[in-house]
């Protein structure tokens, strides 16, 4: 872990204003923030662990559990809302058999909700891994997620 | 330092760009333009590219294709557009794979530009059996001015934004000098875009007089209201409209470094703005000596990491430093005291944005549109239960209905209207009674909401507005950032007592306390976010009270969409006995013999709407 750190430390000077890039690229190279790299971020830093942990928990972004392959952000925005968005995410927690906020077992899906993703003229959406899919119906979501259910989804 | 300033170098850059726009629009071959936006993307514009590109390799046909933004018509896309050497352009709605290897086929390989396609055409020329674009009713009350260049530019191409008057208001800024840029932003009566609509000129002039010699200009590009867009789509289809008016901007307050503080929701606005910001420097338009005037000028971006809180300025300021995101008091206000301590101002992508068309075609321009109070052009999400979803730019003064049902084409099915709801989680719900209301600052803040940053939220007889009061308090409750007691406390309160109306459990005493509470909420909270979440159950209250009755005193939702007070039934006369609800039905609730009318077993029933939208003859039905 130790020499990966080093590498995304490596384009920071290292300032305490520099935090939330610093956590973002850690977490972009592992996924998650394990707690080894939150203690080496407050050393390199130079800021106390509380104040690493203090903000690390602020933001939504940021995770302390490794997440699965295929990210999904279904969106919860207003538009979404308006037309359907809480069916449509019943219908994916049935499809994936997690919860949100829920990562499957065998790390193949984590599934969340975010409060945007800005593609409202085409809502009800969501995102896999930077891919929006919009005008989710419940018939689209099982298509999305057919290989899910034959690899042993819950029903 | 305006001494020194010699716009030779300028003419320069303009006279390349222009050679290079000319160049791809007067060439001998077609132009294809794809709208691969997100918004393009999510609806298949990357496969639609992919299929014009293999179609013309595949037949020899020489064509130039470029991918562009959006034009803002969602419930179009993707949208295609192609210019023939001679002729107008076609803009094309609902493109597939499959239609573009047809329209190779047809209208550039051939001459048919098949018209059932089409959207309207633009440019000189007209074809038969196609509209003028800006003639169809989406584009005809519309004055597109900020998002002029969205969806006819390629976005990576800073001499495409050049050729057309991009970057001239920063020159004109660096000739007239600071306070003169200031006055004439003054003189266009330019309110902010953000939500609160301060006087932009204002704001600039408190920072430009506080003393030290370290300023900051941050744009904020957080966009945290849930139904809103605008900003994305500018960034995603003009970045440099942005950066032009953010170089003015620190140029008048006289801040050496900017910070554009963007949500990390935006992959793609953040990849075009780090391109546009690289191009930008290579042209001299940002970094040391702006055009050799003097004014050394750099931006960063900062990626936002996810907290609504953060669209208020001192919550802002406070994630730059790389602190939790939560508010301060002010006074200070940023102007004096922001970031690092020094004077900093924060201005909305669309504010800066307009701040470069202020100062490229002077305040009076600006001004033309709009009403005495608020000028200018507006752009607009407009979203939900209405036919033609999309953004749009219309002059300030319009009335919501013509938005809604002329440019919007009006509510989906054409079923009532019940409501649209403006400014976000901060803003409220005007009732159809109240179409006629001007959108402008004051007349939505007379109706009890707030102009907002742009989000427009049409709701029709199916939506219930104690749940989507319900669902604005979940939201404001989750990113309330916990500081101070009325909002984080109050929020939750408030959301306590709406999840008891609409599962009917609401007391008859509950309305007056809501409102009660709310303005306690309003007048004690910290900062912006905790003064206005309490703005969607105080609107809903004063203009759907008996909704709020119904639920309480009858225990029904009107609106059947309240899961606790609703039931599903089969009619016996309608089923077929087809059993397809009883297929889909997750918990087994649905019996019955083929062809045999089926029945519900209220007991397993989880009203997750399986059966009801399974059911093709619409035998399932829902009441309360």
């Amino acid at each position: 872990m130790n020499d990966r750190l080093e590498s995304v430390f490596s384009s920071f000077e290292g300032g305490a204003g520099e935090l939330i890039p610093i956590l973002q690229a850690v977490q972009a190279e592992f996924g998650y923030l394990p707690e080894q790299a939150m203690v080496e971020t407050a050393r390199f830093a130079r800021v106390p662990q509380s104040r690493v942990y203090a903000v690390a928990t602020f933001y939504a972004q940021f995770r302390f559990t490794p997440i699965g392959r295929t990210h999904v952000m279904l969106c919860r925005g207003t538009a979404c809302h308006v037309r359907g968005a809480p069916r449509i995410l019943e219908e994916v927690e049935r499809h994936l058999g997690i919860k949100e906020g829920e990562t499957s077992e065998d790390l193949e899906y984590s599934l969340e909700t975010v409060a945007c993703i800005g593609a409202c003229g085409l809502s009800p959406c969501l995102m896999t891994n930077k891919k929006v899919e919009a005008k989710l119906t419940p018939k689209k979501v099982k298509k999305l997620f057919a290989a899910r259910r034959t690899e042993g989804g819950r029903e | 330092m305006t001494g020194r300033f010699d716009n030779g170098s300028f003419d320069r850059i303009v006279r390349r760009a222009r050679e290079k726009w000319d160049a791809l629009q007067s060439g001998q071959c077609p132009v294809i333009l794809v709208g691969t936006a997100t918004c393009g993307r999510s609806a298949g514009s990357l496969e639609v590219l992919e299929a014009f590109r293999e179609e013309t390799a595949r037949r020899g046909l020489d064509c130039r294709l470029v991918e562009v933004g959006c034009i803002g018509l969602c419930y179009a896309e993707p949208i295609v557009s192609i210019a023939k050497p001679s002729g107008p352009t076609v803009f094309y709605s609902g493109v597939t794979a499959e239609m573009a290897v047809e329209l190779v086929e047809s209208y550039l390989a051939g001459d048919d530009p098949l018209p059932d396609y089409a959207l309207g055409t633009t440019g000189s020329g007209t074809i038969d059996g196609i509209p003028e674009l800006y003639q169809t009713p989406v584009f005809v009350g519309q004055v597109r001015r900020t998002l002029r260049n969205c969806g006819f530019i390629d976005p990576s191409e800073i001499d495409h934004c050049i050729a057309g008057g991009g970057y001239t208001g920063l020159v004109n800024a660096l000739e007239t000098g600071a306070e003169r840029t200031i006055d004439e932003v003054k003189a266009s009566g330019l309110r902010g875009r953000g939500g609160a609509g301060f006087p932009t000129w204002r704001k600039w002039l408190f920072c430009r007089e506080a003393p030290g010699d370290e300023k900051y200009m941050v744009c904020n590009a957080d966009e945290g209201d849930p139904g809103a867009f605008m900003n994305r789509s500018l960034l995603e289809g003009d970045p440099h409209a942005l950066l032009e008016g953010m170089v003015i901007a620190g140029y008048a307050i006289g801040a050496g470094h900017g910070y554009i503080y963007c949500r990390a929701e935006y992959p793609l606005a953040l990849e075009r703005l780090r391109l546009a910001l690289q191009q930008a420097e290579e042209y001299g338009l940002l970094g040391d000596d702006i055009l050799g005037s003097g004014f050394d000028f750099h931006i960063k971006i900062k990626e936002g990491a996810g907290a609504f809180v953060c669209g208020e300025e001192t919550a802002l300021i406070a994630s730059i430093e790389g602190q939790r995101g939560m508010p301060r008091p002010r006074p200070p206000f940023p102007a004096v005291s922001g970031l690092w301590g020094k004077p900093t101002i924060i201005n909305n992508v669309e504010t800066l944005a307009s701040v470069s068309l202020i100062l490229q075609n002077g305040a009076d321009w600006f001004a033309e549109y709009g009403t005495e109070q608020s000028k200018g052009t507006k752009t607009f999400a407009l979203v939900g239960k209405v036919k033609r979803t999309g953004l749009v730019e219309v002059p300030l003064g319009i009335t919501l209905r013509k938005m809604i049902f002329d440019i919007g084409g009006g509510t989906l099915d054409d079923k009532p209207l019940k409501a649209v709801q403006t400014g976000g989680p901060s803003g409220g719900c005007i009732p159809a009674s109240l179409l006629d209301t001007p959108v402008d600052y004051d007349s939505l803040g007379a109706a009890g909401s707030i102009m907002g940053s742009g989000g427009m939220v049409v709701m029709d007889d199916e939506t219930c507005m104690v749940d989507f009061a319900r669902y604005f308090l979940d939201f404001a409750q989750k990113e309330s950032c916990g500081e101070c007691v009325p909002c984080r406390l109050g929020t939750k309160q408030l959301l306590n007592i709406l999840e008891d109306i609409t599962a009917g459990k609401g007391r008859p005493e509950d309305i007056d306390l809501l409102v009660e509470l709310g303005e306690a909420i309003k007048q004690g909270s910290l900062c912006g976010l905790g003064q206005t979440a309490p703005n969607p159950v105080l609107t809903t209250i004063r203009y759907f009270r008996d909704e709020y009755l119904e639920h309480i005193l009858e225990h029904r939702c009107p609106a059947v969409d309240c899961r606790a007070l609703i039931r599903f039934v089969i009619d016996e006369q309608l089923c077929i006995g087809c059993t397809a609800c009883a297929k889909v039905c997750p918990t087994g609730a649905i019996s019955g013999e083929k062809k045999e009318p089926h029945t519900i077993d209220q007991e397993k029933c989880i009203k997750c709407h399986a059966c009801y939208e399974a059911c093709r003859p619409a035998a399932v039905q829902k009441s309360s």
